[in-house]
């Protein structure tokens, strides 16, 4: 044992270490995230071929057009989720902002941009009102959210009552249907303001000391205080951007129906979690990635879309949606039973000694310098 | 049964080996307890002790080797099979339901059933008490286990695992978090069920306690079984040298270092309840001892200081600028480092790599236009793991698996890394082995030398007394007594630190 003198680390480390103990393509591709992606893939290829008009023009456009409201809150759900909290009032907040925009465009006669950012402020307000009773009074997200979800929903409903407002300009509700590459194009302009949010929130979770601060509160939000995290701060900011982002898929959901109803986007929010937990999110937080969530909402979407090419209920595709959801959600046990059992096999099998302990020993160490080869 | 049990072991274990994937946890594990003894288990961290510990428990399964308990082989899946075999394992910090009475934990899951199947209250609560008698202690059977001692946890566990009727207990580390007149207790409840024909297993890194109680003791280093003597034949230099593999020249090699400016001061910090008035300094290059007894206090001012906890008055100021209070940010960035006491729970995300818990507070100097990747967190972290000899294949390994004393190489690691100017450290040994203790004793003395201040919190007094150069005692949340170097001897601080509560019977007598 040598002498641990700390001045500074530079110039004479008595160790060095390589960054990772698997190689690239075991990190890339033995994760969950990559499984949907594959997943996804595997479900489009078979529809293209085998599902008739799967491959006509405007199924990739509706499709977008439908799951645009998802992917928008998949993003901030994704950050709470990973902090082991829950937004259920994400849903309502959308009625909130439909009605919202509704009542200020028809009664209150402004502009369609203005009415949308006093919406976008209200939502991020119900955020906000989340967030202080999550983060600040100590409440359980889960009891916090389905109160405010009957709440927000209560007051959009409130607003319009059941009468619905038509009475959008068409510039406006054309703009949420246009396509961006011109006609004839699959994409829907929606993805535009969607890309923008999806790189400010893969930086946010991934390439941020933010995001640090997220998967820290979510494995060990003790730990993460001990080291200087603001626990409380980071959950109230999630929140207050979970309301805003909601707030705007409720304009897009309002502009593109080109109607405000108090009930607009309602249960939706359970569409929402289910696609953040299929894409690979831990519900016990700390565990995730965007790039999984994101093939978790288009695969959701690409499967309910296919189904109904072919003709199948809506009840059909559902109950495919939610089996899907919860072999997913007990995939993790049961990849981890197999590997426990199927190394108890090899063990029993081949009895082991020093050296082979030796061996996997020396094989880690190659695998490691491989690794670190193909940085 | 205990006492019926025939001769030879009640519990042996002749080369049991374990692996997690191409870790080697145990290479050649092997004990053999005789029923009415107390066996000292004892190893550096790392040895396989706990491992051993977890195979016998049923947590862990065993990849080759003997096991055999009562002279008839076993394999035990589950701790289920472990308990129903008469195993019981009672760890430092007992798991209880802390809403459910003292008497429902004991029974918990074979509560006696009247008519009609209704759970007998009344049977459980005299069954309570009896065990209780039995042991000697006086806790009531009807109060929540929430707000007991660990102490009395453990009396809990322990009563447990006699109404199981276990013969053989397992005690890991159990006097790690308890004060003289609990370990006392515990011992006299130990020697009670050694009388009563018991094997004992008692895992311990504190030799005193091994000398005092056991009657056995069982050497492990790296994985392999080293040696098994008579406690009156051995002494504690041979033991230690045995774990280490080598002579151990100095346990506290505090060097004399150069006393600066003051860094920190702390003036009349309260917290109701908790601590009240309490003032202190810390030089550049100087260590400073807070002892007492466990409940004291101490960490409670540590946390406050460093801003995890609130308090209700006083100041705390950093090189002459005051640090704001209730905010570890602040803390950090004033140039205070924290090694809280408990390192799974507060000193590290155990399942993060060791990378960005290394890299967890200077993380927010890493970034490049405000983006963080894992290739600057790495770079970043990988110098300070290996000043510190953190002992991992990679960086991306996560910290659950390592050793005690590994984990507290990798908390060190993470807070040097802020190149702070005051170093907090709450109970830096605790739960790990010789070696690593000294290593961690050196690199304090070391990091002294180059003026930092630190703080020091122990429990330990020989750790105290060796390495502060000043001490601090505190009782019941005040500091009785600032002892230098040359005055802190045992009797000057065990003193300090029951003063006030002598004065407070005395009072309470004359009133």
């Amino acid at each position: 044992m040598s002498t641990a003198t700390v001045d500074r680390p530079e110039g004479r480390a008595t160790r060095t270490y390589p960054a990772y103990s698997r190689s690239l393509w075991r990190r890339v591709l033995l994760t969950r995230e990559f499984a949907v992606i594959a997943l996804l893939a595997i479900v489009y290829f078979y529809s293209n071929a085998n599902v008739p008009a799967f491959d006509g023009p405007l199924t990739l456009y509706y499709l977008f057009l439908d799951i645009a409201p998802i992917l928008l809150i998949a993003l901030p759900m994704t950050l709470v989720i990973i902090t082991g909290e829950i937004d259920l009032s994400v849903a309502s907040v959308m009625g909130l902002s439909s009605a919202l925009i509704g009542v200020l465009h028809a009664d209150a006669g402004m502009s369609i941009p203005l009415a949308a950012l006093v919406a976008i402020v209200v939502g991020a307000v119900c955020g906000a009102f989340n967030g202080f009773l999550v983060a600040y009074v100590g409440l359980p997200s889960l009891a916090v959210t389905i109160g405010t979800l009957a709440l927000y929903r209560g007051i959009a409903q409130g607003l319009l009552g059941t009468k619905a407002i038509t009475d959008f300009p068409e510039k406006w509700t054309d703009l949420a249907k246009e396509r961006i590459f011109g006609d004839g194009s699959s994409y829907p302009m929606i993805l535009i303001p969607f890309v923008i949010l999806l790189v400010l929130f893969v930086w946010l979770l991934h390439f941020s000391t933010f995001g640090r601060g997220v998967f820290e509160i979510g494995l060990n939000d003790e730990a993460a205080h001990f080291s200087g995290v603001d626990v409380e701060r980071t959950k109230f900011l999630l929140f207050v951007l979970a309301g805003a982002v909601s707030a705007f898929a409720g304009l897009y959901f309002t502009l593109r129906f080109g109607s405000a109803r108090g009930d607009n986007a309602n249960g939706l929010e359970l569409q929402v979690i289910a696609a953040v937990l299929l894409g690979g999110v831990s519900i016990f937080g700390g565990r995730g990635a965007l790039h999984g969530v994101v093939a978790g909402v288009i695969l959701i979407g690409v499967i309910s879309s296919a189904m109904r090419l072919q003709g199948e209920t809506v009840n059909k595709i559902n109950i495919v949606i939610g089996v899907l959801l919860v072999l997913s959600v007990i995939s993790t046990t049961l990849l981890g039973w197999a590997q426990g059992f199927l190394s108890r096999r090899r063990r029993s099998s081949t009895p082991i000694s020093g050296s082979s302990s030796e061996d996997g020993q020396r094989r880690q160490a190659a695998a490691a310098t491989e690794s670190t080869n193909e940085r | 049964m205990p006492g019926t049990a025939p001769e030879g072991p009640a519990l042996e274990l002749r080369d049991v080996a374990k692996s997690f994937g191409s870790v080697v946890a145990l290479r050649s594990g092997s004990i053999a307890v005789t029923p009415g003894s107390i066996h000292a288990l004892v190893g550096e961290n790392g040895a396989g002790k706990s491992t051993l510990v977890k195979i016998v428990a049923g947590v862990h399964r065993r990849d080759s080797g003997v096991f055999r308990l009562h002279g008839e082989d076993v394999d035990f899946g589950s701790t289920a099979d472990s308990k129903a075999a008469g195993v019981a394992v009672i760890y430092q910090e007992p798991t209880l339901f802390p809403d459910l009475s003292v008497t429902e934990n004991i029974f918990m899951g074979r509560q006696p059933v009247g008519r009609g199947r209704r759970i007998d209250r009344a049977a459980m609560y005299a069954e309570a008490e009896r065990l209780f008698q039995g042991l000697g202690v006086h806790i009531d059977p009807r109060r929540p286990a929430r707000g007991l001692s660990i102490a009395d946890q453990q009396i809990i566990e322990i009563a447990k695992a006699i109404s199981l009727d276990a013969s053989v207990l397992i005690m890991d580390e159990p006097t790690a978090a308890l004060s003289g007149v609990e370990v006392e207790r515990l011992f006299a409840v130990a020697r009670g069920l050694r009388d009563e024909g018991r094997a004992l297993v008692f895992i311990s890194h504190r030799f005193d306690e091994v000398f005092e109680l056991c009657d056995t003791v069982t050497v492990m280093r790296d994985g392999d079984y080293v040696s098994t003597d008579a406690i009156a034949a051995t002494s504690v230099d041979e033991i230690v040298s045995r774990m280490v593999g080598r002579e151990v020249a100095e346990l506290f090699p505090k060097s004399p270092a150069e006393i600066g400016d003051v860094v920190l001061e702390v003036e009349g910090l309260s917290s109701l309840g908790t601590f009240h008035d309490v003032s202190f300094s810390v030089r550049a290059g100087e260590i400073v001892g807070l002892a007492g007894l466990v409940g004291a206090g101490r960490s409670e001012i540590a946390r406050a200081v460093f801003g995890v906890d609130r308090y209700d008055a006083g100041a705390v100021r950093l090189a002459g600028k005051p640090v704001a209070a209730r905010s570890p940010r602040a803390a950090i960035r004033a140039g205070i480092a924290f090694v809280p006491e408990d390192r799974r729970k507060q000193g590290l995300v155990t399942d993060a790599s060791v990378a960005r818990n290394v890299a967890a507070v200077i993380r927010r100097g890493l970034t490049h236009a405000g983006v963080l990747t894992n290739r600057d967190e790495n770079k970043a972290a990988g110098p300070w793991a290996g000043r510190l000899e953190v002992k991992t294949s990679a960086l991306d390994m996560t910290a659950s698996t390592m050793s005690g004393g590994n984990q507290q190489k990798v908390v060190l690691a993470k807070w040097l890394a802020t190149e702070p100017k005051l170093l907090i450290i709450d109970e830096p040994t605790r739960g790990i082995d010789v070696g690593t203790k000294a290593e961690v004793h050196r690199l304090l003395s070391d990091l002294a030398g180059q003026g930092l201040a630190i703080l020091m919190i122990s429990s330990e007094l020989p750790e105290v007394l060796g390495m502060a150069d000043r001490v601090l005692v505190v009782c019941e949340g005040r500091i009785t007594a600032e002892l230098s170097r040359d005055e802190a001897t045992p009797e000057a601080v065990m003193h300090a630190a029951t003063a006030t509560t002598a004065h407070a019977i005395e009072e309470e007598a004359t009133a």
